[in-house]
């Protein structure tokens, strides 16, 4: 759908050359949602704006739907980038139009008849939401109900890309999930593919397929996102983690557990997706006959199941534990480590 | 009493040369707006952060604007007295008055219209961008649309300017009510014309103000 090969951007000041983009290689299937993630000054901004070729790539090559975006001239271009729809960390609306207006303005720049417009941008504002307010102004408007103007604008001339640069970061943590249930909701009904760029990796929890940490211009680390949270490789990445997951205080927290609870067996539970519709703690306890009890632990939802970890004590007899033990790691999907075997 | 006060007062006179003023200001407001979007455009456009960044360009654009802005009005009138006789036919009388009148206000204006242009958001000019659109619909569309209060305000604060101008250039013959009180009220030392003429021009320079200020506020949707 999307292949980025070699993608760079340099600036170029009096001494040196500084490279915002370096060297990306990366494809982007058909309907998914992917995310970009890095801190500010990472290069992600620049790495969306040279999609559509808001900055001018320095080397290497895009290409969106078999069209080389990368070889049009600039008439093309314009044609292309009405195909590619873009949503703004500030939302970027004309505060001299109305919502309704705004939503319209794409398809101005498109030439679509009076007509037509009218009736496109009925249907957008009812899929955003925003039926009673299409004759207020930007100014009237809360964060949320701007970015969903910002969302259907970028909608209105049917795109198959949406890129959405840092498009929940001038919210607060309610409006952004909202904004994210409607982007996941898009991408469902209309099945566009969607790219976006953060810096908060809640957002990459919630609704990416998959996710790219870029750092100094490269893409440092890429898969699904569960892989990406389960076996976090870089440093940078182990940080982003750290933001959802909570901070990484467990070999603390680990030797104060076994430090309190000093009989039975202390086990790490790592929920990798897809278990989430097994009553794994329960089941267990009925299979087997011992008792668990949960010390500690934090398990979060993203697009492919549940993720997370859970520490749990089980008392019983030595046989059976060891059954239990066995059944989890064998017959689930659930990874097993055992932190200290019963005593 | 009042008509002993204003005793040297002609009403007809004085209708003829409100009316005078109210041209000369009117019309070059007109062409002063016109060849100041223009200028202004042209000076945003080719700067360094400009859609048509062009350093060459700017350069001369800044100096034709920086030239005519350095120039004194009332010698500018004086310089451009060939021109005007080439262009008009004549030297004396309202229309004679304009070219300088545009062409002194013209590059002032065009330095308004910079700094209201240079106002309008970076990020929608980039939407627009992203949605496809043409130079021109982003001038048409974005730009201007976005900038209008300051524009209008711009528009106001020359027009006020311009009405100064119009009486100065009355000074040496464009008619108006700078003429009337110079050559009336001065030359032949009827103080009364001169007050008269004075009120007249202030209420014309409130009437443009309220109208810009209102006209400004009802645009201005943030």
């Amino acid at each position: 759908m999307i292949s980025i090969e070699g993608l760079s951007k340099y600036y170029t000041s009096k001494k040196n050359q500084i490279a915002a983009v370096d060297d990306l290689t990366l494809n982007i299937k058909e309907g998914e949602i992917f995310g970009v993630i890095g801190y500010s000054g990472a290069g992600k901004s620049t790495f969306l704006r040279l999609l559509n070729r808001l900055e001018e790539p320095s080397k290497g090559r895009i290409v969106i739907d078999q069209q080389e975006i990368t070889a049009l001239n600039s008439k093309r271009l314009r044609l292309a980038r009405q195909e590619i729809g873009m949503v703004f960390q500030h939302f970027n609306l004309l505060w001299s139009r109305t919502v309704k207006d705004n939503i319209a303005f794409p398809l101005e720049i498109a030439g679509f008849s009076k007509a037509e417009r009218d009736e496109r941008v009925h249907e957008l504002i009812e899929l955003v939401g925003l039926s009673d307010r299409e004759h207020a102004y930007p100014s009237q408007l809360s964060g949320g109900q701007k970015q969903r103007v910002g969302i259907a604008r970028a909608l209105a001339n049917n795109p198959n890309v949406l890129l959405c640069d840092e498009a929940t970061s001038a919210l607060d943590p309610e409006t952004t999930n909202a904004i994210l249930d409607l982007l996941v909701n898009i991408n469902e009904k209309l099945g566009l593919t969607i790219i976006l760029i953060t810096h908060e990796m809640h957002v990459i929890r919630k609704i990416c397929n998959r996710v790219a940490v870029m750092e100094n211009g490269k893409v440092v680390e890429q898969g699904d996102v569960l892989d990406v949270f389960l076996h976090p490789k870089q440093r940078v990445t182990k940080r982003f983690v750290e933001q959802v997951m909570g901070v990484d205080d467990e070999d603390d927290g680990v030797s104060h557990l076994i430090h309190t609870y000093d009989h039975g067996k202390i086990l790490r539970l790592h929920f990798i997706g897809e278990t989430t519709n097994q009553a794994l703690i329960s089941q267990v306890a009925k299979k087997f006959a011992i008792d668990i009890n949960i010390l500690q632990g934090k398990i979060t939802q993203t697009q492919r199941g549940a993720y997370g970890t859970l520490f749990v004590q089980i008392e019983g007899e030595n046989e059976e534990v060891n059954k239990a033990v066995t059944f989890i790691s064998d017959e689930t999907s659930v990874e097993v480590e055992v932190i200290r075997d019963a005593n | 009493m009042l008509t002993d006060l204003l005793s040297n007062l002609d009403i007809n006179e004085l209708v003829e040369a409100t009316y005078e003023t109210f041209y000369m200001t009117l019309m070059s407001l007109i062409g002063t707006v016109i060849f100041g979007i223009l200028l202004g455009l042209l000076l945003y456009l080719t700067s360094r952060e400009g859609i048509w960044k062009n350093k060459f360009l700017n350069m001369i654009t800044a100096i034709i604007v920086n030239v005519f802005r350095a120039i004194p009005f009332i010698i500018l009138i004086l310089l451009l007295f060939p021109f005007t006789d080439f262009l008009i036919g004549t030297i004396r009388g309202p229309n004679a008055a304009l070219p300088a009148l545009i062409i002194g206000s013209a590059p002032f204006y065009a330095r308004l219209v910079e700094i209201a242009l240079k106002e309008v958001d970076k990020g929608v000019i980039e939407a627009a961008k992203a949605m496809g659109a043409k130079t021109r619909t982003i001038i048409f569309r974005v730009l201007l649309p976005e900038s209008m209060p300051a524009l209008v305000s711009g528009i106001t604060v020359t027009a006020i300017a311009l009405i100064g101008y119009t009486a100065m250039a009355g000074v040496i013959g464009a008619g108006g009510l700078g003429d009337y009180a110079y050559f009336f009220g001065f030359q032949r030392r009827d103080v009364d014309i001169v007050f008269v003429c004075t009120v007249i021009i202030v209420i014309i320079v409130f009437i443009f103000q309220f109208i810009g200020d209102f006209i400004s506020n009802k645009l201005d949707k943030r």
